[in-house]
């Protein structure tokens, strides 16, 4: 699809996408409140959300919604909340020397190899944008999502549900660690 | 494309089919406004009736207005914002509380479909091809509504409301959305039109039926906690946390908290009519010019039941308590629901795989209920990060437990 192919209506949604996400990413870092900050990335999760509905990908949509900004986001919250972290005034302490730096440069290494991948196009699906490519549209997606799943990658779905399982009764088991070594009780 | 499922958008976006959907939007909206005055009424007056009292009586006839008035006075209440708020946080999350509930309201079909000026029009406000995800979507984005206002009230008890409401919600959001999953099964679609439409051949083609009647009272249930409507509503236990969440509101923000009750409660009646009910389907009498009255009459009786059903809850049955709505959660409503979809899969691709899937549930629910049997009588340390609630050792057995350490 040619540049000159793009209609008022999708460049005014692709503006507010991009607009969400990048001001909410923005926020994430600059906001001081882990709460705001936690906000401020449901801002970008939803403009990602706005993104994919762009493509046509309304089920990978949905499940943004559903899965990041309606269970992680949630749980990021309820630690926060647990925690305290958002009331206290002492958090200026670095807990480890250095990430700063570190961070910045990993963010230098992966925003400059993106850039470069997508310099030379053609690196995941074969064309340049794939909006208007063969891609199933609406309903169609679950039907393709789930052939794929279910048939093509079967493995690697399946060790990924497998992989889930074991960190999910590993982290219980790790939590639940009973010490009745001490004798009492 | 992004309305695909929708055939009003099938020749084009031109002005007539903006007018009609800004109609569907403010008719849906007014309607649905007044259904919720309507709902509050009802709730209370209804409520009153089964304690005995007379409920709101003095404005309007049978003290229709009673809302209205309410309403108004909260208006002109003084709205405080507590010192040690969040002020952004805490005028933002009654919006989150409400816009959810109406977002979610807009898939719901209240009827068949109309022919206006040469379009088709589903009397739905939107019919997106992800349709019941949306309601997923929306019931996850709730969640911010009640747990942030809690946060940000700067005050303990909304606090510890706010940490309730979250695990509470995400916890039966699982449950929630494998039930959905049999649903869509069955019916081969994602759009709501499309499950009401596989609904509609009678009263033996209901989802309640099709799927036997065990993913409509998962779902139910489920729903009724995401809710937190009573029995449910650990929330707003004022025995235990002053109002919940909404104690240090007051004026607009609390009628605002206090409308998203009452709408989600409409809605979801609605949505459990759509997905188990049949919607809109029913008996329509051969009359010429109405016979799209009749949906509508059918999917509002379905709808108004429901609606008394979680009036009734409220008056008739005792509050669970925290530890026994997370058990009944994660132990029974996950496993069973999960089990359920397996079987209407099963019988999905053919009789036989669905009876050795039925089979191979009941073992995998022997097994679990040993595991729970071992579980229970098990003995914890008094160290365990998580004990169970009601064996946590008394003050003084901790007391004897630390002076013994010393000692020895």
């Amino acid at each position: 699809m040619s540049a000159t192919a793009y209609a008022l209506p999708s460049i005014v949604v692709f503006v507010t996408a991009a607009l969400l996400i990048v001001v909410g990413a923005l926020g994430v870092l600059a906001v001081r409140n882990p709460v705001h900050a936690a906000l401020s990335l449901i801002l970008t999760l939803f403009g990602v959300a706005v993104a994919f509905i762009a493509q046509s990908a309304d089920f990978l949509a949905a499940v943004q919604v559903i899965v990041y900004a309606g269970a992680i986001v949630v749980l990021f919250l309820f630690v926060i909340m647990f925690l305290g972290v958002g009331r206290s005034r002492h958090d200026h302490v670095e807990p480890l020397v250095g990430q700063r730096p570190l961070a910045a440069l990993g963010v230098a290494v992966t925003v400059g190899g993106i850039i470069a991948l997508l310099a030379s196009s053609h690196w995941v699906t074969g064309a340049t944008s794939v909006s208007g490519s063969s891609l199933a549209k609406g309903t169609g997606n679950v039907h393709q999502l789930g052939t794929a799943v279910f048939t093509t990658y079967l493995y690697a779905f399946e060790a990924t549900a497998a992989l889930l399982v074991i960190a999910v009764v590993g982290a219980v088991i790790l939590a639940r660690r009973e010490r009745v070594t001490e004798g009492a009780e | 494309m992004i309305a695909g499922a929708d055939p009003l958008f099938a020749h084009g976006v031109t002005g007539i089919v903006i007018l009609i959907v800004l109609i569907k939007v403010v008719v849906g909206f007014a309607a649905w406004m007044g259904a919720v005055t309507m709902m509050i009424w009802f709730e209370r007056k209804a409520i009153s009736d089964m304690q005995s009292r007379i409920g709101p009586q003095r404005w309007g006839p049978f003290g229709l207005l009673q809302t209205l008035a309410d309403g108004i006075k909260l208006f002109f209440k003084e709205d405080l914002v507590p010192a040690e708020a969040d002020r952004l946080v805490f005028k933002l999350a009654p919006y989150l509380s409400l816009v959810p509930a109406l977002v979610t309201f807009a898939i719901v079909p209240i009827g068949g479909t109309l022919h206006v000026a040469g379009h088709a029009v589903q009397l739905q406000v939107a019919n997106p091809p992800m349709g019941i995800l949306v309601m997923l979507a929306m019931s996850g984005i709730s969640v911010y509504g009640v747990m942030l206002a809690g946060w940000a009230s700067g005050s303990k008890y909304p606090l510890i409301s706010s940490v309730r409401a979250s695990a509470q919600m995400i916890s039966y959001e699982a449950a929630l959305g494998i039930t959905v999953v049999t649903v869509i099964l069955v019916s081969h679609s994602l759009t709501t039109h499309g499950i009401v439409l596989a609904q509609g051949q009678g009263v033996w083609h209901w989802n309640v039926i099709r799927l036997g009647v065990v993913p409509f009272v998962i779902f139910w249930m489920a729903i009724t906690a995401e809710l937190n409507r009573p029995p449910f509503d650990v929330v707003e236990a004022e025995s235990e946390l002053v109002g919940g969440f909404n104690t240090e509101y007051s004026s607009i923000r609390f009628a605002l908290f206090y409308m998203a009750e009452f709408m989600n409660t409409i809605t979801m009646s609605a949505i459990i009519v759509t997905l188990f009910f049949g919607g809109p389907a029913g008996w329509v009498p051969p009359v010429a010019h109405l016979r799209w009255v009749f949906p509508i009459l059918w999917f509002l009786v379905k709808t108004g039941i429901f609606a008394f059903c979680y009036v009734w809850f409220r008056a008739a049955l005792p509050r669970l308590r925290y530890d026994q709505v997370m058990d009944l959660g994660w132990k029974r409503l996950i496993p069973l629901s999960l089990g359920w979809m397996l079987i209407v899969a099963g019988f999905l691709v053919a009789p036989g795989w669905g009876f050795v899937m039925a089979a191979a549930v009941l073992l995998a629910s022997v097994v679990l209920a040993i595991a729970f049997e071992r579980g229970a009588s098990r003995a914890t340390g008094p160290e365990s990060v998580l004990e169970p609630v009601g064996r946590r050792p008394l003050p003084e057995e901790r007391l004897r437990a630390l002076t013994d350490r010393e000692e020895g």
